[in-house]
């Protein structure tokens, strides 16, 4: 078996030029200039905010804080070093008050729906500001969470290109580290951020590195599960992972549509988004 | 090769495509002939499907031309042949309604040689043989430089193609390609390139052969094509290489008398026992399809 925390180990320099001139690419053949992102101080987004800064120009890029008043102080300050150096343009917009009239409707939302909302009302601020920025919504979700389905539907997997979908999380860390993303981030446990002392890792009952390990056997070298396990994962582990990943595929295709005619849009009429550019 | 020119100026076109919009990229083979010619190249090389871009799915029919002297697109890359020769890329249709994947080689208003794609991926990324008909053809043929051939991207990806072409006499392989990048890990260049790099490297070395590869750039969705193009001599040295994942055009030297000189050297030719070979593969097919291989049926 192939020692998979050397499979995990990426070069930086050629992920950064594949990545920024796709960004620069795909956005100019969807016929933008520019980009919008939501900045939660986290190193998704503050990887995803250099890499567009580096394709389309600081002064093309809106960076957008979308705080919650729970939400943790550093998350703020944080974003505020990724503002500083990469020179984007910024705004702030509260979720605060859209998202408290809200849970006056539903009082009895569990922390999971209230997440949900927040993460919902962030697309729906970055959809307007895309509007009125005439930018593209980058999104930020990683390979590691699209795979366990750790992400909100319509929410933050919404987005027009999604420049680091195909790294895991622990590539994710190797890249903002080469681009230059501010160690306190780099350093920070992985979180949501939306509720006090959430960390994603303490929500998902294992570390992105253990999890990683696996995923990069299990999906991008193929092994069977029962391999995985000889390797020395432990059964229970890799079952709950491939649950995770079985159960959230739906999150990663479009909804299916019933089949009626002789031609039907996403299984037979086919193309490209870049048709004709 | 009495009466061919030793040398062959050789232009690379390393260009990203409009996926569908063959007008345009039309106009940019005419506007890349006119320059490799003023640069002193002999014959231009463009990518697979250059004319029309890569993932084509439902716009294959739309973009499907004939190569003959009335068709529009070829009418006009014919009289560019006129100044310098040209292989490019595109969508053959053919008189019922099949597409191939197709290269042809133009010289002085002639189509001298069109080769279909006789290995179409259909797996992982790859969707080719939903959309295109299979080649079935593997055939060398004469130009101004010598004997020549010509595979598209999978093709060269079995070694059985690049084996027939030279045993049919082609001296330079001229290998078109529109590679998907993949295959991210701690090495500076993508899985993908390194492989192909590895094999052209291999067959001009084991065939004694040039072996020139034009691969594409740019970005279909998210698609990356990486480049790289090269051309390997019969010594299996990198002449050039293009720049990863840049628009370039490159030109190389071919001393054609390289090719005497590394077989003399190196007789692989002289001692090839293509009876023997023949002998062994009817054997090996008589025995059963399954060790034969499995598309025999299907696409013969």
């Amino acid at each position: 078996m192939t020692d998979p925390t050397a499979e995990l180990t990426i070069h930086t320099d050629l992920a950064r030029q594949i990545l920024v001139e796709f960004l620069r690419a795909e956005t100019q053949r969807a016929g933008f200039s520019r980009g919008v992102i939501g900045l939660s101080g986290g190193v998704d987004s503050a990887l995803a905010c250099y890499l567009t800064a580096e394709a389309l120009g600081p002064e093309n890029v809106l960076a957008v804080r979308m705080p919650y008043k729970s939400s943790a102080p550093e998350s703020y300050e944080h974003a505020e070093l990724v503002l500083r150096a990469t020179g984007v343009q910024e705004k702030t917009l509260p979720v605060t008050p859209m998202a408290d009239a809200l849970f006056e409707l539903i009082p009895q939302a569990d922390s999971i729906r209230r997440g949900n909302v927040f993460a919902r009302l962030r697309m729906i601020l970055l959809y307007d500001q895309s509007a009125e920025f005439k930018g593209l919504v980058v999104g930020t979700g990683n390979k590691t969470e699209i795979l366990l389905g750790y992400t909100t539907l319509f929410g933050d997997s919404a987005c027009a290109l999604n420049p680091l979908g195909d790294l895991y999380k622990t590539q994710i860390r190797q890249l903002a580290q080469a681009v230059g993303v501010p160690e306190p981030i780099l350093a920070k446990p992985p979180s949501a951020d939306l509720w006090k002392g959430q960390t994603d890792e303490g929500e998902l009952g294992f570390t992105y590195e253990q999890v990683d390990r696996l995923l990069v056997l299990l999906v991008d070298g193929r092994y069977s599960p029962e391999a995985c396990v000889e390797a020395g994962f432990p059964a229970a582990f890799v079952e709950q992972v491939l649950e995770r990943i079985r159960r959230n595929q739906s999150k990663r295709l479009p909804p299916p549509i019933a089949k009626l005619s002789n031609r039907t849009v996403g299984y037979d009429f086919l193309y490209l988004r870049d048709w004709g550019t | 090769m009495a009466d061919s020119p030793v040398r062959l100026t050789l232009a690379l076109a390393q260009i990203n495509t409009r996926l569908g919009d063959v007008e345009s990229n039309l106009e940019q083979h005419l506007s890349l002939a006119k320059q490799a010619k003023s640069s002193g190249a002999d014959l231009i090389l463009f990518p697979e499907l250059s004319l029309t871009g890569y993932a084509l799915q439902d716009l294959t029919p739309a973009v499907a031309v004939r190569p003959t002297a009335q068709d529009p697109v070829f009418g006009h890359l014919l009289q560019a042949s006129r100044k310098i020769d040209l292989i490019a890329g595109f969508v053959e249709a053919d008189a019922r309604s099949r597409f191939y994947i197709a290269a042809a080689y133009l010289a002085r208003g002639e189509v001298v040689h069109v080769h279909r794609k006789v290995y179409l991926p259909t797996y992982g990324l790859f969707d080719e043989g939903r959309f295109f008909a299979w080649g079935d053809a593997v055939r060398a043929f004469d130009t101004r430089f010598g004997r020549v051939g010509i595979l598209i991207c999978e093709d060269f990806w079995h070694a059985s193609p690049p084996y027939l072409l030279w045993l049919d006499g082609a001296d330079v392989f001229f290998f078109t390609s529109a590679s998907p990048g993949r295959g991210l890990s701690a090495e500076p260049r993508l899985a993908s390139a390194s492989w192909v790099e590895h094999i052209n490297q291999a067959y001009a070395s084991l065939f004694t052969v040039f072996v020139a590869h034009a691969n594409r750039t740019g970005f279909e969705d998210g698609l990356n094509f990486w480049g790289g193009s090269t051309v390997f001599d019969p010594d299996g040295r990198r002449l050039v290489q293009s720049p990863y994942h840049q628009e370039a055009l490159t030109l190389a030297e071919l001393d054609l008398a390289q090719l005497s000189r590394t077989r003399a050297r190196l007789p692989l030719l002289r001692d090839e026992r293509t009876a023997l070979t023949l002998r062994e593969l009817l054997r090996i097919q008589a025995a059963g399809a399954g060790s034969a291989g499995s598309k025999e049926g299907g696409h013969d």
